[in-house]
């Protein structure tokens, strides 16, 4: 079973990409002839990079979910969900160029071509001058350049290892292997030394990348209500494809069974986003503390729809749709929700991202659904590119004769 | 006469391959006795996909509906409470602080209804009488059970002989 990425599939990806680019040109013309063009902090240079930034990180979350989950199978030790493997494999593919994007937009922050990171400016950090503050300069020892930049080099180089070291390693799976158990062994415990490594990383590059943008807040259950928009991302992107690469009848090893185990997941880790959304945000609202309470108040108040659409978007739609067992079995169900909820999410990174970096200004207009759609059409692009690269069923993983019998009731 | 006759077995593949048998022959059967869950048991004996799922919704949502009427009537309407300078004037400006509460009594109440149901609809609440036909059903054997009356078209020595040709243990009626 070989995937093969040509003709009208190769083109709608790069049409993708065109429609994308062009709403982004229309959208910024639009912008230029509008009041807030030439602002100083919100103008149309900021908005651009901040919705590069806001899809960039949401498909880098995307693909580094799916690595993550790549990773939960091995130190699991989950049979179920080998059929899967090659499609996270896929997805977890863009992770170098994700990584790359990332990379841009902070090198421009650093260059000053973005005010997305406040607390880049140095002026912040000298008693003297009169943008000193105090509260910024105090958190100099963490949230400076130097270590930063060397934090954020550091994440990104140990994902891009491990992600390098499974894709090798899957490989080898294609080919008898001479110890099948000394094998999957190793692969377990570099899941779970990359699980470790996950952990603690994807709560601080929460912290760095994102919670300082809006530097004077804190949040220490950040970290994972960024992570599980990433997992649920990652997991509906997993599905979408898997249900594509059915459809064209390259993958019927995949049975009703295995997609009714990931629509579980789908509808469980919608409600773990659900529940750490909540918990973040009825603790702040309920101890109304002035300091903690300006983060919500700034996306309440000047972005009151994308906040509680998120909500009822990311929360309500798999709750209702997702429920029954025949739900999560019937493909197009699980397409419509899907789609509907991975925009969601999306929509959930540019609410994180926008009230701090745009302010009151920040819409979803033009320049960021057509920057969405590009970074759509590129991910695809890559993604299916690397779905050509191995069989879509690895032939010699310990596992994979109990996946392909799975059967649930 | 008796009411029923069983074959008992000590392996529960050789039940299910016996089930398959004793089906195949046209004879009913009207239920299965095992200490444990078998995987696809369930398909074999035609069993019909259980309503317990449809059941534990309908409880959460009764349940999400009282507690919030239940808060909405103590907090608010019969007391208003003022809890750390929350408006208590309506239910929708106070409603994130009766989530959990909600949310806890919908999964209590989810919960609670489903295995109340469970135990009322198997009639195996507590101190009722146990109704497995042999006492090593619930340790290490398994049984299928044979109603006389759902096959009263068919000779009981027939019915006795297909029993056997699927090697049971023991063959008895009750």
């Amino acid at each position: 079973m070989e995937y093969t990425f040509e003709g009208q599939a190769k083109k709608n990806t790069f049409i993708l990409m065109g429609v994308g680019v062009l709403l982004l040109i229309l959208g910024s013309v639009f912008f230029m002839m509008g009041d807030h063009a030439h602002d100083d902090h919100h103008g149309i240079g900021q908005r651009i990079w901040v919705s590069i930034f806001v899809s960039g990180f949401f498909f880098f979350g995307v693909s580094l979910a799916a690595l993550f989950f790549l990773a939960v199978q091995y130190a699991a030790e989950a049979g179920w969900g080998v059929v899967f493997k090659r499609v996270m494999e896929g997805v977890a593919s863009y992770l170098p160029i994700g990584s790359i994007t990332l990379l841009v937009v902070f090198a421009a922050g650093s260059l000053h071509l973005h005010h997305i990171y406040h607390w880049m400016d140095p002026e912040l950090y000298d008693v003297n001058s009169e943008h000193y503050d105090a509260l910024i300069a105090h958190k100099k020892p963490y949230l400076n350049q130097i270590f930063w930049w060397l934090r954020t080099l550091a994440y990104l180089a140990a994902y891009f290892l491990f992600f390098r070291w499974f894709m090798k390693s899957s490989l080898n799976e294609d080919s008898p292997l001479e110890n099948e158990k000394r094998f999957f062994t190793k692969n377990q415990t570099m899941a779970a030394i990359f699980l470790v490594i996950f952990g603690y990383t994807s709560t601080t590059f929460s912290w760095d990348w994102i919670m300082s943008i809006d530097t004077h807040w804190f949040s220490t259950i950040f970290g994972w209500y960024i992570f599980s928009g990433m997992w649920i991302s990652g997991m509906v992107m997993i599905t979408l494809l898997t249900i594509y690469l059915k459809s064209k009848g390259l993958m019927d090893f995949v049975n009703d069974s295995h997609m009714h185990d990931i629509g579980k997941w789908v509808f469980g880790v919608s409600f773990l986003w659900t529940y750490l959304f909540f918990c973040q945000f009825m603790l702040y609202w309920y101890s109304n503390i002035p300091e903690e309470i300006t983060y919500f108040k700034a996306r309440i108040d000047d972005y009151t729809w994308i906040f509680w659409g998120t909500m009822v978007i990311n929360f309500i739609f798999p709750m209702l749709l997702l429920m029954s067992k025949d739900a999560k079995r019937n493909a197009g169900f699980m397409v419509f929700t899907g789609c509907i909820i991975f925009f969601g999410h999306w929509l959930d990174v540019f609410m994180i991202v926008s009230p701090g970096a745009m302010g009151p200004n920040g819409t979803v207009g033009l320049i960021e659904i057509g920057t969405f759609i590009a970074f759509l059409g590129l991910f695809l692009f890559v993604v299916l590119g690397a779905l050509t690269k191995r069989p879509l069923l690895v032939k010699h993983h310990p596992f994979v004769q109990e996946s392909l019998h799975h059967h649930i009731n | 006469m008796s009411k029923a006759i069983y074959a008992l077995y000590d392996d529960d593949d050789i039940m299910v391959s016996g089930a398959k048998a004793i089906l195949a022959k046209n004879v009913k059967i009207k239920d299965v006795y095992s200490p444990f869950p078998i995987h696809g048991l369930e398909n074999v004996l035609g069993i019909k996909w259980t309503r317990l799922a449809i059941n534990a919704f309908l409880y959460g949502i009764t349940a999400l509906a009282l507690a919030l009427l239940g808060m909405s009537y103590f907090m608010i309407q019969d007391w208003p409470m003022n809890i750390g300078g929350k408006p208590s004037f309506a239910l929708y400006q106070n409603l994130p602080a009766f989530i959990p509460v909600t949310f806890e009594f919908t999964v209590l109440c989810a919960a609670h209804g489903m295995a109340i149901t469970y135990l009322i609809r198997n009639w195996t609440l507590p101190g009722v009488k146990a109704r497995n036909p042999h006492p090593r059903t619930t340790d290490d054997h398994f049984a299928i059970e044979i109603d006389w009356e759902e096959n009263s078209g068919i000779d009981s020595e027939e019915i006795k002989s297909i029993l056997q040709e699927t090697k049971p243990v023991e063959i008895f009626e009750k």
